[in-house]
């Protein structure tokens, strides 16, 4: 199974529900379950997509998250006020959920909802 | 997906999406408007005056860091000729205040800034450490509230500034909307969304960021690299406000706009004459001079329940009367220091005959 390697990085406290780790190298697959199921090991070639961002959501709540992941996740998707990057640009920019990753893409979450 | 070039500049790759607008931009496109827009807000709305001295009211947290940054680079742009302070208080919170108060003490030496750092033990004798260990989680937000909101005062003038800038943001406002129109707090409501805020004998305070939207801060935060606390209080979140948050946040997602639209809601109510007619009169308080709508301010009324072992007395009534039964106020209680105003003049309601004033 082909793997590619992302950067990923928190920020604005988020860190907190991720064992306190600012930084993360991690190594996810090429290719991936359309349900964002993670723990799928066999898959069928029809029910696989190239690896993007909402996967990795998925992928970080169900391997990453250390604690309280309704702070993270919200409806299949980052919770509203945590602010995703993709290599320096705003994921808005980029499709969201649906970017296709590439080998050395870096990601930043950065949460919005701590005080000021 | 092909890259997308900056709407302003045509030139550079877009980095952000405007929630405001919808507008994507380059960097330095952001960096530009964002700064412009903050100095549009300040004069429109007149907040200063050449040679004002100003305090910032800094947590060490995003909002106000941002502010400081970008009040200097305003001040320093557009010549506004403004002395920039930076005001702390610390709660007195092991953990929490004392690591945010570091990020200050750094921001102080980036931005070559004062700063002043007042604590609720010296002006209070209590930290809220030893206030929590008291009565415990419950309340303890608003002793926290009524004893900052004050100390920022006291600290503004020992700092002898004209006037106070504190980082809310347009979410907070959009928030605080929302949450005065639940609690149906028509006295808030009306002047919850006032980009300046001014008794007769309060030094002014203002929100600069009015207007801007929390992503926006917190991408110019990430983009510029600013140093910055984030770490939620460890007593107890508002729970009240993190529902309206919430509930904010999500109308966000749906539409961007929603956050600048109920800020506009919220300006737009009109508070009937009858109903201003009721509200209390503003008077100082008899202990400590300080603006008050009682007798006793409301700093004063939580710290003698405080040093009287019956802190309940400052929440709810039937507690009050209690501690009013266990007989009078004791003359050696704690108090707090009179308050004075920068111009030097105590804080107090003069009544100058009609013809003298004029």
């Amino acid at each position: 199974m082909s793997t590619i390697s992302l950067k990923i990085e928190f920020g604005g406290g988020l860190e907190l529900l991720f064992a306190n780790q600012r930084s993360h190298r991690i190594d996810i697959p090429c290719r991936v379950s359309t349900d964002n199921d993670t723990t799928v090991k066999e898959l069928n070639e029809k029910e696989a997509k190239a690896v993007d961002v909402s996967y990795l959501v998925h992928h970080m709540r169900d391997h990453m998250l250390k604690e309280r992941a309704e702070l993270f996740m919200e409806n299949g998707t980052v919770r509203p006020g945590i602010l995703v990057l993709i290599n320096d640009t705003d994921w808005e920019l980029e499709g969201e959920g649906e970017y296709q990753l590439k080998n050395g893409d870096e990601v930043v979450f950065i949460s919005t909802l701590h005080g000021g | 997906m092909a890259p997308r070039i900056c709407a302003l500049c045509h030139k550079a790759k877009a980095m952000l999406k405007r929630p405001k607008t919808g507008q994507q931009i380059c960097r330095e496109c952001f960096f530009y408007v964002f700064e412009t827009e903050v100095h549009n807000t300040i004069t429109q709305s007149h907040l200063f005056s050449p040679g004002d001295r100003v305090a910032i009211g800094a947590s060490g947290g995003k909002d106000s860091t941002v502010l400081a940054y970008v009040m200097k680079t305003l001040n320093e742009r557009y010549n506004y000729s403004l002395d920039l302070f930076l005001l702390s208080i610390d709660e007195g919170i092991t953990g929490y205040r004392d690591d945010s108060l570091e990020t200050v003490k750094r921001n102080q030496q980036q931005y070559d800034m004062p700063l002043k750092i007042l604590s609720y033990d010296e002006l209070y004798g209590w930290t809220m450490d030893a206030i929590v260990s008291q009565i415990g989680r419950k309340n303890n937000c608003t002793f926290c509230g009524v004893f900052r909101r004050q100390a920022l005062d006291r600290g503004a003038a020992m700092l002898n500034v004209d006037h106070i800038v504190t980082g809310h943001n347009a979410d907070d406002i959009a928030e605080t909307v929302l949450m005065n129109i639940m609690r149906g707090d028509i006295a808030r409501l009306g002047r919850c969304t006032a980009i300046c805020t001014q008794g007769e004998d309060t030094i002014r305070r203002s929100k600069p960021f009015k207007y801007a939207y929390e992503k926006e801060i917190v991408m110019y935060a990430y983009f510029k690299k600013l140093d910055y606390f984030s770490t939620e209080c460890i007593y107890s979140p508002d729970a009240y406000r993190g529902h309206a948050r919430a509930f904010l946040k999500d109308l966000e997602a749906a539409r961007p706009s929603a956050i600048i639209d109920i800020i506009h809601s919220g300006e737009a109510f009109e508070i009937k004459d009858e109903i201003k007619a009721t509200q209390k009169l503003q008077q100082t308080c008899q202990r400590c001079g300080y603006m008050s709508s009682n007798t006793l301010c409301k700093a004063c009324t939580l710290l003698e329940g405080l040093e009287r072992g019956m802190a309940n007395s400052g929440i709810t009534d039937r507690a009050r009367k209690k501690l009013e039964a266990e007989g009078p106020t004791p003359e050696n209680l704690r108090t707090i220091p009179y308050f004075a105003t920068p111009s030097g003049n105590p804080a107090i309601a003069v009544s100058i005959p009609l013809e003298t004033a004029l």
